[in-house]
């Protein structure tokens, strides 16, 4: 227990060559992979989320912590797919067509792997039938989606539109943020769901799947 | 011979600007308050700027766009103007394919506003975030961040802008990395350097963690002629800010807030604080000393001649 301990502490430090160093050693000494995730990496990423949320760390901690998370949680993929654990959930994610800005969408990227969903990014400057069609052909439930410009938010209330078309509203749900978007916006076009920053992101994406 | 002449009409153009006009950072040393221009994006927006487009790329396809712009914050009694340079790094232009613009892309900016303003006002070469995050939390090596600011830094001044105004930044290493590279072209050249902040229970941080006291001493260690905040924050928490500034700094303070932060109506951004109100917070920063007061985002031609005549009565 005391190594799962100092893999969450190493996530938090960000130390990424530590921690791919004690997955391999408590790989070896035979405990289970989903318990490695659950009790250390993702152990440490809670930390690392709640910190954020209070302002006590910043960006370039979380990004040291992901990446440490990584080193990690790439030893243990291949291992919990072998052992069928399936994922908590899956999310296509990306930053709406004409907007280029990405920090805010990879850090709820980076928390959302952390709280143990599997993430299919696609970057910035998504179309909408992009985004549609992933979530399909990926089998997602959620579809979340980022602006940081009031220019590109109307693309959102697009992907929500084509959902309905397509008769997949409920089946595929929304989750929308960015620094211009509301929970006003998001009730107005019909998203299922708003984040109003990384951490309270990933607590409605939780909340989502709880539904779905 | 007639490219000999014109070479001539410019130099003779570019030494009359300089004799003719006090450089900025005297003026600023001598205590008077300046006034910068507002916005520029919500300007582009309402001239036709397609939702996503690159906002450099207005330059090339409509430079008469800037020159107009220019003119309205010139006409509203700014005496700095920026130039439509905020993304014009060669590593932010790459994102729209227009990495081999960097040269005409700013040189042209320059040329747009130094055509309105004449000799009437500053011209600030902006020069925004690079758009990348830096080792080890991202990919960019510092290198590659400075070489890109120095290749948008040679052609501002080389256009002939009188200040540069770095600004937007949230990471202190690529602010620095910008300053340097306006000094390591030409020492004489005054910049500002602004950076954007949120508001914390533990005070005020950019996202990425840098405090007001961390920025201060990070942006005097590579010589920025003045510092300060724009963007992110209304008026209000704007006054806030340049207090914690001058709480721990004597260089001349540069503040830029938005229109207050804006809420979507009808699909469209709306900023609240109108040219009266913003006007009398700028009262404030006067009492704290502030020396250029402008707008960011949401503010306009309206904003800043309602500001001029505060300052002038």
């Amino acid at each position: 227990m005391d190594l799962l301990a100092e893999i969450a502490n190493g996530v938090i430090n960000g130390d990424d060559e530590r921690i791919a160093r004690m997955t391999r050693k408590v790989i070896d000494q035979g405990t289970s992979p989903k318990t490695i995730l659950d009790d250390g990496l993702i152990a440490g990423m809670n930390v690392v989320g709640e910190r954020f949320k209070a302002h006590t760390i910043f960006l370039p901690d979380v990004l040291l912590a992901a990446k440490a998370m990584y080193a990690g949680l790439d030893l243990l993929k291949p291992l919990l797919i072998e052992q069928g654990f399936p994922p908590m959930g899956r999310v296509v994610i990306g930053s709406v067509r004409g907007d280029l800005h990405d920090i805010g969408k990879n850090l709820v990227s980076i928390m959302l792997k952390g709280a143990g969903f599997e993430i299919i990014d696609l970057g910035n400057d998504v179309p909408p039938e992009t985004m549609v069609e992933s979530a399909v052909r990926n089998e997602a439930t959620v579809i979340g989606m980022s602006a940081l410009l009031t220019t590109t938010m109307p693309v959102m209330g697009q992907v929500v539109e084509m959902l309905s078309q397509k008769g997949l509203t409920g089946k595929i749900r929304t989750i929308v943020g960015g620094a211009p978007v509301s929970s006003e916006f998001a009730r107005e076009i019909g998203a299922d769901a708003y984040g109003f920053d990384a951490a309270n992101a990933v607590d409605r994406v939780k909340s989502l799947f709880n539904v779905v | 011979m007639a490219l000999t002449l014109q070479m001539r009409w410019t130099e003779l153009r570019v030494s009359s600007t300089l004799s003719d006009r006090t450089p900025l950072d005297q003026r600023l040393a001598s205590g008077e308050i300046l006034v910068a221009d507002g916005a520029m994006g919500t300007l582009l927006f309402e001239r036709g700027l397609d939702p996503g487009a690159c906002p450099e790329s207005i330059t090339l396809a409509h430079p008469e766009v800037l020159e107009e712009i220019a003119r309205l914050y010139l006409e509203a009694g700014a005496d700095i103007i920026g130039t439509n340079t905020f993304g014009g790094c060669p590593l932010k232009l790459a994102a729209y394919g227009l990495a081999d613009s960097t040269n005409e892309i700013n040189t042209r900016a320059v040329t747009a506003v130094r055509n309105a303003v004449e000799d009437r006002a500053y011209v600030a070469g902006s020069v925004g975030p690079c758009g990348k995050l830096l080792t080890p939390y991202g990919d960019a090596k510092p290198e590659e961040v400075y070489g890109s600011f120095l290749r948008q830094v040679e052609s501002l001044i080389a256009a002939g802008v009188d200040c540069i105004c770095v600004e937007t930044m949230i990471d202190l290493t690529e602010a620095k990395l910008a300053v340097r590279a306006v000094k390591d072209v030409s020492p004489r050249t005054p910049v500002t350097a602004s950076m954007t902040f949120d508001a914390t229970p533990n005070g005020f941080f950019t996202i990425m963690g840098v405090s007001v006291a961390d920025a201060v001493a990070g942006l005097t260690e590579v010589g920025a002629d003045a510092i300060g905040s724009n963007c992110g924050n209304g008026s209000e928490k704007m006054v806030e800010i340049a207090r914690t500034f001058r709480s721990v700094s004597q260089l001349p303070l540069t503040i830029q807030p938005n229109a207050g932060l804006p809420h979507i109506t009808n699909g469209k951004a709306v900023y609240d604080e109108t040219p009266t109100f913003m006007a009398e917070q700028a009262r404030a920063l006067i009492s704290i000393g502030v020396s250029i007061i402008g707008g960011c985002c949401g503010t306009t031609p309206e904003h800043v001649a309602t500001l001029r005549a505060m300052i002038d009565e």
